[in-house]
């Protein structure tokens, strides 16, 4: 399979590779995917509850080239936003900005679920209470 | 010794052509191209000489007689001559066959056609070493089977067959035996005799000859295997396979036999060396590697090795200058994971990172080091990127997770 340059400078050079504490009251943590699928990922967000812009943003990813390319990327664009702005992001925006081909699409999606993920289990954590089904919390939880 | 790049290591796929089997080749596309089956002039006779040299070739390699070769195109066609010319000959017989489900598509998807009509196929499971049940195969024959069908050697995991055992059993009970030989002829010694092997496929591009160009052995005494052909035609190969034999492909192959029977012992013994080297290299470096497939009853050229916590495609993508494969077929988009790892009991987490590497005559000392080396290096990276490994380091149970893709 041939990836983009943009994909395969995303995997030589990843951006915001790490962790925040997961039990810091301003970090939020999405853990998206499943292993058995081959991709999983982990985005933390450290979110000012003031002006809830977004001011860290960490990623782990296990998955080929392209979900490590998807995450990192989304680390880079929600910095800086806005938890509405960052909503805002599509997959398709991911999938424009690495030319991803049909078939590593979910990645993008993972990724734009992981988004979304990571900002519900802040607002949670905020005592805000998540008010569309959209939102619903797809953080994985050990049972 | 600067090393060239990229590194070939995928020699189960296909192997370059020996210097010495093109040699040999060359004449025969350009002064010697006579038809083999022109039977009344000089043209066609050096070409039957050549063929009949190259049948005896095999022949000698895996202890059959000239007679016994019949040439294709491939072992894929060896493997559908084999399975449904006896299917077809000897119906009246019977209509069941027995395989087992680490066998190649040539095979698995052959029995599947059978199926469709009217015959019986008993798909034998295998162990957690990817060999098959001695005793399941006793339950499995029923006074209808007409063939047992097992591969010698698989081409992911590299783990032999007790074809030895088998063949008694076959024999025992009257059953013919058909064996996919493409990993093993020319790396171990296969010996149709001492197997009771009935029927063995072989192909030339898997040790170092041309593409395009195979081999069955049919065995024609106790018992004398008759077949049905499948391609119909002016009745070459003795009515069991028509169309113009590929004469220079066939030197080729017999040239490509003559070499392994000479070099095999020293090859195996070699490259054995080397397997050892990268799997010390890698194992004793990285944690949480696991060896797919039987190491005591394994091709010495090959290992499987799946690599914890991180997936296989970015690996092969963090290690592009080093041809290999990989176990998960995750390019496909139906994100698969390999049949025959699942059908050894590996989970699908560690399916999805496999990689097998297959050495071959080629590869040298450096080129194992500089391989070893670069799959640390980025298993090592990968991990630091993967969440899985770090959530195994805090003690999570992964399996325990409730995953929601």
């Amino acid at each position: 399979m041939a990836y983009s340059d943009k994909v395969i400078e995303h995997y030589n050079n990843p951006r915001n590779v790490g962790s925040l504490d997961k039990n810091d009251s301003k970090v939020g943590t999405g853990l998206v995917g499943a292993p058995e699928c081959g991709d999983v990922m982990k985005l933390q967000m450290k979110i000012d509850p003031e002006t809830r812009v977004i001011q860290e943003a960490k990623f782990k990813t296990f998955g080929c080239g392209s979900a490590i390319a998807s995450s990192s990327l989304a680390t880079e664009w929600v910095r800086g936003k806005t938890v509405e702005e960052a909503l805002a992001i599509k997959n398709t925006d991911i999938v424009r900005e690495l030319a991803l081909p049909p078939v590593k699409i979910h990645c993008s999606v993972l990724a734009e679920d992981a988004i979304k993920a990571a900002i519900t289990d802040w607002k949670t954590k905020q005592g805000e209470t998540s008010e569309s089904a959209q939102h619903q919390p797809a953080t994985a939880s050990a049972h | 010794m600067a090393i060239k790049l990229p590194i070939y290591m995928d020699n189960h796929a296909t192997t370059p052509v020996d210097p010495r089997v093109v040699e040999a080749m060359l004449p025969y596309f350009t002064e010697k191209f006579g038809n083999s089956a022109s039977r009344n002039h000089a043209f066609g006779w050096a070409a039957e000489e050549a063929v009949e040299n190259a049948r005896a070739q095999i022949a000698k390699l895996i202890n059959a007689t000239p007679k016994e070769i019949i040439f294709t195109s491939g072992a894929t066609e060896s493997n559908n001559l084999a399975i449904k010319g006896v299917a077809e000959m000897y119906r009246e017989k019977g209509n069941h066959i027995i395989t087992q489900v680490t066998e190649h598509k040539a095979v698995l998807d052959t029995c599947k056609r059978l199926e469709k009509y009217g015959y019986q196929v008993t798909y034998l499971p295998v162990e957690k070493d990817g060999r098959i049940n001695l005793d399941d195969l006793r339950r499995a024959i029923t006074p209808k089977t007409i063939l047992i069908s097992i591969m010698y050697a698989n081409n992911e995991i590299a783990a032999l067959q007790p074809i030895e055992e088998i063949g008694k059993i076959a024999k025992e009970k009257g059953i013919l035996f058909h064996v996919d030989g493409v990993q093993a002829v020319g790396k171990v010694p296969v010996d149709v005799q001492r197997d009771n092997i009935d029927l063995l496929s072989i192909t030339a591009h898997k040790i170092y000859g041309p593409k395009g160009v195979g081999a069955l052995y049919v065995r024609r005494r106790n018992p004398r295997v008759q077949l049905s052909a499948v391609i119909d035609g002016g009745g070459h190969e003795r009515g069991m396979r028509s169309g113009t034999l590929n004469v220079p492909g066939i030197v080729g192959l017999g040239k490509a036999c003559e070499i392994c029977n000479q070099e095999m012992a020293a090859e195996a013994k070699r490259l054995l060396g080397l397997r050892e080297r990268l799997t010390e290299a890698i194992m004793g470096q990285l944690d949480e590697t696991f060896i797919n497939g039987s190491m005591t009853h394994r091709l010495p050229h090959s290992i499987n090795i799946s690599f914890a916590y991180v997936e296989g495609e970015s690996l092969l993508m963090g290690i592009n200058d080093i041809a290999v494969s990989s176990g998960s077929a995750c390019t496909s988009a139906t994100l698969e994971p390999s049949y025959v790892l699942k059908a050894l009991g590996v989970g699908e987490d560690l399916a999805h990172t496999s990689i097998r590497f297959g050495l071959g005559r080629f590869n040298t000392e450096e080129e194992v080091d500089y391989v070893a080396a670069r799959v640390v290096e980025t298993v090592k990276r990968l991990r630091e990127l993967s969440p899985l490994y770090e959530m195994a380091k805090e003690g999570v149970d992964l399996s325990k997770m409730n995953w929601k893709a």
